[in-house]
């Protein structure tokens, strides 16, 4: 999900991306915003995202968080992986309606 | 996989900088809740509002901060450093405690890790030579009575030639004598060691120059007194030569004669270590293989080294079989009977034995060291117990601590594991420099990497071992009552109490085991160094002075050898003096003998030790006369050939008769034979543990077999002062006498005993740190069960018991403790010490009177580590103890 959110709207500070989440999952994912934290921790060091000091849109000092080379090759195959199982699933909830 | 493998290295980094990665954290959620806040003012709530319910928003900050720890770094090493923080500031403030473990700890891990260099060079390592597995030493167990062990050159050279086991063989010459070479100097002349070795013996080891080249084929044929080449060893080219590169091709005066040298051998070369150990070589000399070495027959010590696929049990056959071939085909020559040895077994097969006692006692040290740190380590976790309860009460689960406690344990160990190393380095040094030892490859012996791991294992498996035990102890179920601080009568005290006193019976038990095994052997050491010999060998001091430039007939030799003994008897404080042709323990020949007009069937004779000697030699020696008269300077070569033998000859050869005036036939069936004119006592020449066999003594001026002549003095004063003396008196006649050759002939049985002595030396170092820590176990626990009952000890004494009735008891305590520890103790010893019968000497492996000092020594160990913590009770006041009650 940050992977993507990254990919599609360029890089994001961590405010940013919990935002964006938040909107996108119509506020059906509500955690804590901290959580993203771990989250960007994680994918930082698998190298899947970078993070770079700047400033944002207010003047703040904060860190912008962008995709990689790897964390796109690996958003692809997630995505395809993803579209498999929701296909799996949807045919399986299909013929349970049939039923 | 590449993410999985970047994560890990990016949560290895993160332990390291732990501080940096919190800093920006925190700059990061300062940014966020920043935004967060302007986000909800900008909906209209107050800037404090906002900052509240950005809050809200974000969650807890500090759970963040410790979620994010945990998933960017490596939690169990965060745990692990908080640990060792953790003990190193406990183990502060309880230093003595935190030293005397580290130290008990060293102490056993060095004495392990020294003995397990020892076990490594002496049983593990391969012998330091080339594909040294496959080398085959071959004796010759001649039965004709001639020098046993050693092979006739010829036999030698139709082994080599014809054999299909072995890829080749090589020789060295097996009748060495220290001093043998004399080299000349400007001023005066040096005695060095030599050794004659075959052509090829030093590339078959495997060992190539340092400098220069090795003997040539035509050196190796060359005349045995004009050798013409010569290659020095390492330390003498060092100490001689100054290490100069340019001494290749040099020529030398050696034993009078030009040679020439070729060569320098490495450092790393031990010959002697492997092969002759508590020798060592200077220089090293052609041996020829020619008609006229071969003549002097049985000379060669003789290595083989196995073709590849090759068994030495194949060897054994194809060789026996082409020896008795050999043998057929030269009737003339002495017999052959090769008798094949792994050489590594040859080297130390006689030592394994003891070897193995010495780890089977370095491993009881190390198993009473664990009980011991084990029981320190309860009674401090036992002091404790308040703490544990307390962790446990604010959420501590029970995993964690037991890890925290076993981290403790761990880097005690661990720190005595390394000072453990050290003092196995400083063991080590010690052991390889006792170069007079008679032990092979001691100057080997070091530690290395194999040594290290086998500390670090120890101290790891001790550190568990021991730390175990008080993790285990950790209240769980009794928080309640621990925090109450109630610990009296509880019944996890019972359970400890018993497991204290269980490795304490333990330590008891292990320490008799070690003492009655250093008992047995301090008890053989004493019954060896005790032994009638058949010489005296204090206050006599031996000196080689034959040197063959001097005379060059019998005459002159024999009048050379007559001065030189006038002049020494005079002077003052020599009380005898006389010549030997081997000194007592350093080297033997032996000749078949019989009566006369006596035969024995071919191989069946009697064999009978050679000593060439001057009058004056049994009193210079100490040698008793039993019978008859010794030599005078009236036995020459004019009058009758007449000899001198010991008890166990004349018992051999004239049974229940009078051996005084009977005939002996020692040189061969063409000699007339020899008159008996004494009898004197055995001597322990081959050994000090060996029976001395048949012994005859030929007068030297009767006899041109001669190689070495030794000068014996007995003397009243110390030999050191008598060696410059008599090296001045003898100047006159003998100028080129050499200045290091003097040797007291204690000097050459302490060397006899020395394997002896070094594993009685070990072993009862071990058993004196054994009998330390029982002690200290002991102490340990009475003291810790005196300081629990204070309160107990309190109310008996306001009930009216005396201070001397409870210091009976705590005495009582301690012996029935001690007690039960030596009837196992001396159980388990008896039947260990079985595995030592090979080793002891004139005890048996159940020696009453070793025991019983063994029970009398703990008893009286016990007691006194009983005694200190009684003596505590009279300090006790009633009065404060019921009041702490």
């Amino acid at each position: 999900m940050v992977l993507k959110t990254l990919d599609a709207m360029g890089p994001l500070h961590g405010y940013g991306i919990a935002r964006r989440i938040e909107q996108i999952s119509e506020e059906a994912l509500n955690v804590n915003q901290g959580t993203i934290y771990l989250c960007l921790v994680r994918l930082l060091q698998k190298k899947w995202i970078e993070a770079k000091w700047g400033t944002s849109e207010n003047n703040r000092k904060a860190r912008f968080y962008s995709i990689s080379k790897a964390g796109q090759k690996q958003l692809v195959a997630e995505t395809e992986n993803w579209r498999r199982v929701a296909g799996v699933i949807g045919n399986l909830l299909q013929l349970e309606g049939v039923k | 996989m590449v993410a999985l493998l970047h994560r890990t290295i990016a949560r290895i980094a993160a332990v390291f900088r732990g501080g940096a990665l919190d800093r920006e954290l925190n700059a990061e959620v300062e940014a966020h809740l920043g935004m967060l806040a302007e986000e909800y003012i900008r909906r209209g709530a107050s800037p404090e509002e906002a900052k509240r319910l950005a809050r809200i928003e974000f969650g807890g900050i500090d759970q963040l901060h410790e979620t994010h720890r945990e998933v960017r770094g490596l939690p169990f090493v965060d745990v692990l450093l908080q640990d060792l923080r953790y003990t190193f500031r406990s183990l502060r403030h309880n230093a003595g405690f935190a030293v005397f473990t580290i130290l008990i700890i060293g102490l056993g891990v060095g004495a392990s890790a020294t003995i397990f260099s020892v076990v490594n060079t002496l049983l593990l390592r391969p012998l330091p030579f080339a594909n040294s597995r496959q080398l085959v030493w071959i004796a010759n167990r001649s039965d004709d009575g001639l020098s046993e062990w050693s092979t006739q050159a010829d036999h030698y050279l139709d082994l080599r030639a014809q054999n299909r086991s072995f890829s080749d063989l090589a020789a060295y010459f097996s009748f060495y004598s220290p001093g043998d070479a004399k080299l000349k100097g400007n001023r005066e002349t040096e005695r060095l060691n030599s050794l004659r070795v075959s052509q090829n013996l030093f590339s078959f080891l495997g060992v190539h120059p340092f400098l220069g080249r090795t003997f040539t084929d035509e050196e190796a044929r060359s005349r045995w007194n004009n050798p013409g080449a010569v290659i020095l060893s390492y330390g003498f080219w060092r100490r001689h030569f100054a290490a100069a590169p340019g001494v290749i091709g040099q020529t030398v005066t050696l034993n009078d004669v030009p040679v020439t040298i070729v060569g320098v051998l490495p450092r790393s070369f031990d010959f002697e270590g492997v092969f002759v150990p508590g020798n060592h070589f200077d220089v090293y000399l052609p041996m020829p293989m020619t008609p006229e070495t071969n003549a002097w027959g049985n000379l060669l010590a003789v290595v083989g080294r196995l073709k590849p696929g090759v068994t030495i049990d194949g060897a054994r056959t194809e060789i026996g079989a082409l020896a008795k071939q050999i043998e057929s085909q030269h009737p003339e020559r002495n017999t052959f009977r090769p008798l094949l040895t792994a050489l590594d077994e040859h080297v130390v097969g006689r030592l394994r034995r003891a070897v193995v006692v010495l780890a089977w006692a370095v491993g009881i040290v190390m198993l009473l060291v664990c009980a011991n740190v084990a029981n320190l380590q309860m009674a401090r976790g036992a002091a404790r117990q308040k703490e544990m309860a307390v962790r446990v009460a604010v959420g501590a689960g029970r995993r964690r601590l037991v890890r925290q406690l076993l981290t403790e344990s761990l880097a005690l160990s661990c720190c005595g594991g390394l000072l453990g190393i050290f003092l196995a380095i400083a063991g080590t040094r010690v052991l390889s420099g006792l170069g007079a030892f008679n032990i092979p490859l001691l100057s080997g012996i070091r530690v290395d990497s194999a040594s290290l791991i086998f500390s670090l294992i120890l101290a790891v498996l001790t550190g568990l071992g021991f730390g175990l035990a008080p993790a285990l102890q950790v209240p769980f179920n009794t928080v309640h009552e621990s925090l109450k601080g109630s610990s009296r009568g509880s019944s996890g005290t019972k359970r400890h109490a018993w497991i204290r006193n269980a490795l304490v019976v333990s330590e008891i038990v292990l320490a008799c085991m070690l003492l009655v095994g250093a008992g047995l052997l301090t008890r053989s050491f004493i019954n060896v160094l005790q032994l009638n010999l058949g010489f005296h060998a204090d206050r006599a001091a031996a000196m080689r002075v034959d040197h063959s430039a001097s005379y060059s007939t019998r005459a002159e030799r024999d009048n050379l050898f007559v001065q030189i003994l006038d002049r020494t008897r005079s002077l003052p404080g020599v009380s005898s003096a006389g010549l030997t042709d081997v000194l007592p323990l350093a080297g033997d020949r032996s000749w078949a003998v019989s009566a006369r007009g006596k035969s024995y069937a071919p191989g069946h004779y009697p064999e009978g030790f050679i000593r060439i000697v001057s009058d004056g030699y049994f009193q210079a020696m100490g040698v008793p006369l039993v019978a008859g008269r010794t030599l005078t300077d009236h036995d020459n070569s004019s009058s009758e050939p007449v000899v001198v033998v010991n008890e166990t000859l004349a018992r051999t050869i004239w049974p229940h008769q009078d051996p005084i005036g009977q005939v002996l036939m020692c040189e061969g069936s063409g000699s007339p034979g020899r008159t008996v004119i004494g009898v004197v006592a055995d001597v322990r020449h081959r050994g000090i543990e060996q029976d001395s066999g048949c012994e005859l003594y030929i007068p030297m001026r009767q006899s041109d077999d001669v190689d070495a002549v030794y000068l014996v003095v007995r003397t009243t004063l110390p030999a050191s002062a008598l060696a410059a003396t008599i090296r001045t008196a003898l100047h006159p006649i003998t100028p080129d006498l050499s200045s290091n050759e003097f040797l007291t002939v204690q000097e050459l049985v302490d060397k006899a005993v020395s394997p002896r002595r070094f594993v009685v030396a070990l072993i009862a170092g071990f058993s004196s740190f054994a009998l330390i820590l029982a002690a200290l176990g002991i102490y340990a626990v009475i003291s810790y069960s005196v300081n629990q009952r204070t309160t107990e000890l309190g109310v008996r004494m306001a009930l009216g018991a005396t201070v001397g009735n409870l210091q009976s008891q705590v005495i009582a305590q301690t012996l029935r403790l001690a007690g039960i520890g030596m009837v196992v103790g001396s159980i388990a010893a008896g039947l260990l010490s079985k595995a030592l019968e090979s080793l002891l000497f004139g005890v048996k492996a159940t020696d009453p009177t070793t025991f019983l000092g063994m029970v009398f020594v703990l008893t009286v160990v016990a007691c006194l580590a009983g005694y200190l913590p009684a003596l505590r009770i009279s300090k006790i006041d009633p009065m404060s103890a019921l009041r702490a009650a």
